[in-house]
């Protein structure tokens, strides 16, 4: 995973140009500006006299940027009640990100709001001639996200699973991941990437190794600096920076993470266990 | 080429210290930064208790200064203890344990606590100028406050050695670090960061760091660094090694620090610039400089230009 050195590490403000509601939680932001980021990469948003949180990177299109996110807390909750034309602080784009090469055949897993940045890497990868398999996951069939959107693109096919069997599979996407390496055994996918909560990242990683595909997971810890100097994103044993060594971190490094699918730490440093 | 530095007693392979509050949460993270070239480790600021920092935003940084509030967050001495024992066990290279109070009883209070776990030495921040709100001017503004923590903590660290970390928001540094040496300091970290400063949002016309204001860091401040790093080694004597802290990138800024009279150099906000290997960097630097000068004995510099001003004036 490399990381793009060219960011800006002092935020600036940009207009809301478009707000979108995609769940009764969950909508998307259009910034009327880009930051170049790559799929799987992150932002800091700065709400002014807020607070300021990591979001992943939903679309980047070199001229705007767009954030999909769940209002839970605090700040996403002051952040949904923003209108058209408010202004936030952006600074980034921080991170890693996911690597593929033209013409790959990559299995993408989103859980939850996960699909935002699963849709940006497909509609990025099928421009370079990539297959793409998507499976979305959710809770219920109201919690689905970007379905529309990733239907449209080229090259790629959809599977949905649901937890209460309310369309799609019955059960977890990892359960499909499963069916889909199980049946391309001769080794059709190339890669693996996931987005959503760390014990469904757990999951995939365990798929993966079981059919010996390489695969790159986005992971989540409280960030405050979002360049690797304040340190509170530190992962155990190893001590790597999240926020400059991941999000995007792959499949071999992530098993050497004890921490991985354990515990994370807060805004003090404290563990507290998934 | 001998870059290895000993201070009071403790070994230190190569004179780049960790400066505390970067990096500093966690023992894994300590032993990377070790590993990648660190002659030496400070922790960040512990408390008595449990403290919440500041919010977010709390670091900006262009490439020529850097602005945190971070507001000095830790989950307190149960964790503290954990991480220290982790590292202790390995031991790659020395751990400074730095300590940070609002009250006098309570520096003694993390210090004692501490001393069982055998940090090779103890910093004390009396400096920080981004917990004004919470705590009013910092110990080290005023010189007998900052002698009565520095005999406080003193008191109960006993023989482990105590730098104490000044503030360059003075104008009387050298008179402060007297009164400190008098009170029983080892050794000085000079210097914390300037400030406060602010910065300003043009269209949102709001402060950008929700503390307001933060220290200021980065290579803007090197000579100011400088000057504080003379005159503490004049006012002591050069009794007192320094931990010469402020705007290091290079091996240069490094070597100026020490003709000033540092003997150990902290690396702070260039981590965000270099990452972890900065240390190396820096290491590097100032072995290739000492190489080419046909200077053998890193040491030697220490002061240099408080010697060759007295010679030149005989």
């Amino acid at each position: 995973m490399s990381s793009i050195p060219l960011q800006s590490r002092l935020p600036k403000t940009y207009r809301i140009k478009e707000i979108t509601q995609e769940t009764e939680m969950v909508r998307t932001f259009t910034f009327d500006g880009s930051l170049g980021a790559a799929p799987g990469q992150f932002l800091m948003l700065w709400l002014p006299g807020v607070d300021e949180k990591p979001f992943s990177v939903a679309y980047d299109d070199g001229s705007e940027t767009k954030i999909t996110f769940f209002a839970v807390g605090p700040m996403s909750e002051t952040l949904a009640k923003s209108k058209v034309g408010d202004l936030v602080g952006l600074r980034g784009p921080f991170g890693t990100s996911y690597e593929w090469k033209s013409g790959d055949h990559i299995a993408l897993v989103a859980g939850g709001y996960g699909a935002a940045p699963m849709f940006f890497v497909a509609s990025e990868a099928q421009k370079q001639k990539c297959t793409l398999d998507v499976i979305v996951g959710a809770r219920g069939k109201e919690h689905l996200l970007y379905l529309k959107e990733l239907e449209s693109l080229k090259n790629v096919t959809l599977h949905v699973s649901t937890d209460d069997g309310s369309v799609g599979h019955k059960g977890y996407n990892t359960e499909v991941l499963d069916q889909l390496l199980e049946a391309s055994a001769d080794s059709l996918i190339d890669k693996v990437f996931a987005c959503g909560p760390e014990m469904m990242l757990k999951s995939v990683l365990t798929v993966s190794q079981k059919h010996d595909v390489p695969c790159q997971l986005s992971l989540e810890r409280y960030m405050k600096c979002g360049f690797g100097i304040c340190g509170n994103c530190v992962m155990d044993p190893t001590g790597m920076r999240l926020c400059t060594e991941g999000p995007v971190v792959s499949g071999e490094i992530c098993s050497k993470l004890t921490e991985f699918g354990k515990y994370h730490r807060d805004n003090v440093g404290k563990k507290h266990e998934f | 080429m001998n870059l290895s530095q000993t201070v009071l007693g403790i070994t230190f392979e190569n004179p780049t210290v960790l400066a505390s509050g970067i990096l500093g949460l966690t023992s894994s993270t300590w032993k990377d930064v070790a590993k990648k070239g660190a002659g030496g480790i400070t922790t960040k600021s512990l408390w008595a208790k449990e403290h919440k920092g500041h919010p977010n935003p709390t670091i900006i940084e262009t490439e020529h200064w850097m602005l945190n509030a971070v507001g000095l967050p830790d989950a307190g001495p149960e964790k503290a203890n954990e991480e220290i024992a982790d590292f202790m066990k390995d031991h790659p290279v020395p751990l400074i344990a730095n300590i940070v109070a609002g009250l006098i009883e309570d520096y003694a209070k993390t210090a004692e606590g501490l001393v069982p776990l055998s940090p090779d030495a103890f910093e004390v921040n009396i400096s920080c100028p981004n917990v004004e709100d919470e705590f009013g001017k910092p110990f080290a503004c005023s010189a007998p406050d900052a002698a009565k923590v520095t005999a406080a903590v003193k008191k109960v660290v006993g023989d482990i050695p105590m730098f104490v970390k000044l503030s360059p928001n003075v104008d009387n540094i050298g008179e402060i670090a007297k009164a400190c040496q008098a009170a029983g300091a080892d050794g000085f970290t000079v210097i914390n960061t300037i400030g406060p400063g602010m910065a300003i949002d043009l269209r949102s016309r709001m402060p950008i760091l929700a503390n307001k204001v933060g220290g200021l860091s980065g290579p803007a401040i090197k000579p100011i660094a400088v000057k504080c790093v003379a005159d503490v080694y004049s006012a002591t004597d050069g009794k007192c090694p320094i931990i010469g802290t402020g705007g290091v990138y290079r091996g240069e800024d490094a070597l100026e620090l020490m003709l000033a009279g540092a003997t150990l150099i902290g690396i702070g906000s260039a981590v965000a610039r270099y990452g972890a290997e900065v240390f190396a960097k820096v290491s590097n630097e100032m072995q290739q400089w000492c190489t080419d000068e046909g200077i053998d004995d890193i040491g030697s510099l220490v002061g240099g230009m408080h010697k060759e001003l007295a010679s030149r004036n005989g």
